[in-house]
């Protein structure tokens, strides 16, 4: 495992996000509310820069008591979406949203110093 | 731990490249090598709605050329050719479809030609058949003759300037079916043009296919040797598709929904022992469709041979002598579903690769080269092989994939 310098943490503010080229390909790392996740920039669907895309709050249906729509809103679940298909991910997780079952490669992150480093 | 310093890049959202968008794809490319054989797209799309003051300087008539300028001059409001509800673009998720106007192109050469190649090249595509995008939806327009001006504007801007241009990019010209006599005369205007392979149907519409005025325009593409295709779309105007409420239903039912009638009418009128030489193609409504399409006509078949009495086989043995575009292709968890699928449609010999970029739902070779059941010369076939010679192309690769590491 290597550590490999990604930025001084407080560089990247919530909502930003940079992409690391390192010996094991592109991995991406977002920082969301504070915290860093980092996933591989290789999308499980067909291999597109999944962590390149845009940054969405999942949609969710309004269902009322009565089980009649009500409309549509957003969650607090973060994703990020693979721009070549649209592919959702759970920015916390990696976990699909089109399917549990799938789930982007995570990395580790570390900060230390005031330094962001990712674990790959 | 050791600790190393990487190449670390910030994302932009005010830059775009159509090679480096698919840098992940001229890897998967590179690893496969594609470079050592020929791959032919057979569906891939341009947007000529960036390019219709130009295409409409193509239209003979001076009202309608007026009327089509004046209208594309005020955006914002009921237009001359008429739009399509809809937000392929998964409501800007699709990053391409709104960062592609920030990508430079130099000044010598068609932007549309240097786009084009430059994802070619990446994807491992040596020749790729362009066809619009709003224009797939202009079957529906009220006013026949407007697809007819269109149409003939839009094929000879096409010819001039992309297809006379660069020898990779190809098309199958669009026909306006609408009007049977125009369709005619456009076979005849460009049968012969450098770059033409073929001709499209756009398939939402309500013109039977089976309607005699169309009779000498499939001898004539007969006689020419080439193949006439439908191209599949939605029309969230049709009846039945107004009943879905989301976009996932209108394209997932709308793009086999067409093609399905239209192949029906097609084998059940007899038109395959009409034109036994005439080679008929079905783009983009996936393969599940055809599977679907073979068992329902076959069984009806047998107990109503007087309702076809032109048939002289099953339904199903003429859908196997036609081809089949693969994207946007269905992919079950087991792959016995789809070698199923794929032994229905005889795909070594039927199946043809496309892509449909940059299109939402694009497909890459991969979803053909990987899979596990197929010998590596019938990958070849359906990536390449096929419709080089459907299309007459040569077999050689002439493609560059680049590299962007």
């Amino acid at each position: 495992m290597t550590e490999i310098f990604v930025a001084k943490a407080g560089d990247i503010t919530d909502g930003d996000r940079r992409i690391v080229r390192t010996p094991k390909g592109e991995i991406g790392v977002f920082n969301h509310k504070g915290a860093f996740h980092a996933y591989a920039n290789n999308c499980v669907h067909s291999g597109g820069p999944a962590c390149e895309g845009i940054l969405v709050n999942k949609v969710v249906d309004i269902i009322a008591e009565d089980r009649t729509y009500q409309g549509q809103t957003f969650s607090d679940v973060m994703h990020f979406v693979c721009p070549w298909h649209g592919y959702e991910f759970d920015i916390e997780t990696g976990v699909c949203a089109g399917n549990p079952k799938l789930k982007i490669k995570k990395f580790e992150t570390v900060v230390r110093g005031g330094d962001l480093y990712l674990v790959a | 731990m050791d600790a190393t310093n990487n190449e670390v890049r910030s994302l932009r959202f005010d830059s775009y490249d159509s090679g480096e968008h698919l840098k992940n794809a001229a890897k998967q490319a590179r690893a496969r090598n594609y470079q050592d054989f020929l791959i032919v797209d057979v569906d891939a799309h341009h947007y000529e709605s960036e390019h219709y003051r130009d295409v409409f300087g193509y239209i003979d008539s001076p009202v309608l050329r007026r009327n089509a300028l004046e209208s594309f001059s005020r955006g914002g409001r009921a237009n001359f050719l008429g739009g399509q509800v809809g937000y392929q673009d998964i409501s800007g998720r699709i990053t391409r479809h709104w960062l592609r106007k920030n990508e430079k192109t130099p000044a010598d050469k068609h932007r549309d030609i240097t786009t084009t190649l430059r994802w070619m090249d990446a994807m491992g595509v040596d020749y790729a058949c362009l066809f619009p995008t709003p224009m797939l939806f202009l079957g529906t327009h009220p006013q026949p003759e407007i697809e007819s001006a269109l149409a003939q504007a839009y094929n000879r801007w096409l010819c001039e300037r992309i297809l006379q241009e660069e020898k990779r990019i190809i098309s199958m010209l669009y026909l306006p079916f609408n009007d049977p006599e125009a369709a005619y005369q456009t076979v005849k205007e460009f049968g012969g043009r450098k770059g033409v392979v073929g001709f499209m149907v756009t398939a939402p519409r309500y013109k039977p296919v089976h309607d005699n005025a169309y009779m000498k325009t499939y001898r004539l593409i007969e006689e020419m040797g080439l193949p006439i295709s439908f191209h599949a779309a939605y029309s969230w105007g049709d009846q039945a598709l107004q009943l879905t409420n989301r976009f996932i239903g209108v394209h997932a039912l709308g793009f086999m929904w067409f093609n399905m009638v239209h192949m029906t009418n097609w084998v059940v009128n007899g038109l395959p022992e009409r034109f036994p030489k005439l080679k008929v193609m079905w783009i983009e409504s996936g393969l599940t469709w055809a599977y679907s399409l073979m068992q329902r006509l076959d069984h009806s078949y047998m107990m109503r041979t007087s309702d076809c009495p032109s048939l002289k086989r099953k339904p199903s043995e003429y859908m196997q002598e036609m081809f089949y575009s693969s994207q946007p292709m269905e992919v079950p968890d087991d792959p016995s579903i789809l070698e199923a699928t794929f032994k229905m449609i005889k795909a070594e010999t039927q199946l043809v690769w496309s892509s449909d970029y940059p299109h939402w739902d694009f497909d890459l070779p991969g979803v053909i080269y990987d899979l596990p059941f197929l010998k590596e010369q019938s990958k070849r076939n359906i990536l390449g092989g096929n419709a080089a010679r459907l299309f007459n192309l040569p077999p050689q690769p002439v493609k560059t994939i680049p590299d962007f590491d």
